[in-house]
């Protein structure tokens, strides 16, 4: 008989002491390739309150669609330097930012490219377990066929697709609603 | 890049329900449609992974990180991370944090009326050795009350946070320790339906890890969801 795996606990309020020392805001530090932008999260309630006390996990694959994992096992270049996690938390507005390169596409089921995406797992007092999503980017040919996007009815999709500055297309807003009718979709892996 | 073995998915009631009531701050953060169900991918079946530069020396021992020892009772927390088929997790990074002996966290939000320890941060680290082993030194938290409802106490607990080898393994939970009275009035706790999985989270009293003179021992084991050994294009289901 096998056991089974530990139950999952929310991180509570004070999760900064323990994972402070690994936030990770610079995903792709100098030197690594790729187009570099730059993301900034807001997460809401239900009551749209901004949520002082998130904290987000970032995971992704470098500019060629390349994973930092010995599973990762495509013919595309590592870098060395990039190993594709980001943790940050969200400050008393319920912001967070990160600056990284935008992922290439990874292969999904049946083989067919995803769409450029972050895998994101989102953390905080009153969730008592992670919850999974992935932010997308705005105007992706990709998006149009991405085997997950697909999953998803259509109108809740572009909860999941971050908006392009209007000054700076380089500059991603994303808002994370945790409810109301904006919801965002979250995943159950 | 061929058939992916996803991960299994929990086995139903061992984890918690996002919506749980009597957690208050569930209420408004509780995501109310169901999730979207998907199948693991490339991007689910790796991960994050951490290495020795990633670690800072000693800190798997929350005593020593000031001038002077930290007070209240010094414990010994110590046990294996293994995947639900009993394999170990080698190498895996073990992130911990907890209040003072008094009940008092380091942190600017904790305004409970209890004293700081000058001589304890409260943030350990470590990593599994070759047979997923891990070890912290540090003393034993006090419980602290929060405002959930009425003269709610949480019992005593040590935040632990694990990634294991995918982005699917990531957990994050709560140790507690044998005998707390405060379990059973404890809403997070008893959030999770499996009485068996919630007793899981109670730690041990480990004799042989207790060392003479100084500190009691305490064993824990981290489970992390197990692999399906069969590739799949659908997630499986249960
Ligand atoms: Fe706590």
């Amino acid at each position: 008989m096998r056991s089974l795996a530990t139950t999952w606990q929310t991180v509570g309020p004070y999760f900064r002491i323990g994972m402070e020392r690994l936030m990770v805001a610079d995903i792709a530090g100098e030197g690594v390739e790729g187009q570099r932008i730059r993301v900034q999260v807001r997460v809401l309630d239900g009551d749209d309150v901004p949520i002082p006390d998130a904290v987000l996990e970032v995971w992704q694959a470098n500019s060629h669609g390349k994973y930092a994992h010995p599973e990762d096992t495509q013919d595309k270049p590592l870098e060395q330097r990039f190993r594709g996690y980001g943790r940050i938390g969200t400050d008393d507005d319920g912001w967070l930012r990160f600056d990284t390169v935008k992922p290439g596409p990874v292969p999904g089921p049946g083989d067919v490219d995803q769409a450029p995406h972050l895998v994101v797992g989102l953390m905080m007092r009153g969730l008592l377990k992670r919850l999974v999503t992935r932010m997308y980017f705005p105007g992706e040919v990709l998006n149009q066929t991405d085997p997950i996007l697909m999953l998803v009815e259509g109108a809740r999709r572009k909860t999941l697709v971050a908006r392009a500055g209007v000054e700076d297309v380089k500059v991603l807003t994303w808002e994370i609603h945790m409810q109301g009718k904006d919801e965002t979709v979250f995943f159950e892996l | 890049m061929g058939l992916i073995a996803p991960y299994r998915r929990p086995y139903a009631g061992t984890q918690p329900e996002y919506l749980h009531a009597p957690y208050v701050s569930t209420v408004k953060r509780a995501p109310t449609r169901p999730l979207v169900a998907i199948p693991q991918t490339l991007s689910e079946v790796t991960g994050p992974h951490f290495g020795k530069d990633d670690i800072v020396q000693g800190a798997f021992d929350l005593t020593k990180q000031h001038a002077g020892e930290p007070l209240g009772e010094r414990i010994v927390v110590s046990g294996r991370v293994l995947d639900e088929d009993g394999r170990p997790m080698p190498h895996t990074l073990v992130e911990i944090w907890q209040c003072n002996a008094a009940g008092r966290y380091l942190h600017k939000r904790d305004q409970h009326n209890a004293p700081l320890d000058p001589n304890f941060t409260g943030q350990g680290h470590t990593m599994t050795d070759e047979q997923g082993r891990y070890r912290f030194v540090t003393i034993r938290p006090g419980e602290y009350p929060w405002a959930n409802h009425y003269n709610a106490w949480r019992p005593a607990h040590i935040h632990f946070s694990l990634f294991g080898p995918a982005f699917a393994t990531r957990i994050i939970t709560q140790m507690y320790f044998p005998g707390d009275p405060l379990l059973p009035f404890d809403p997070i706790y008893n959030c999770t339906a499996d009485v068996a999985a919630r007793e899981r989270l109670i730690s041990r009293f480990d004799w042989e890890t207790t060392i003479p003179q100084e500190a009691l021992g305490y064993e824990f084991d981290v489970i992390l969801l197990g692999r399906d050994a069969t590739p799949t294009e659908e997630p499986k289901r249960r």
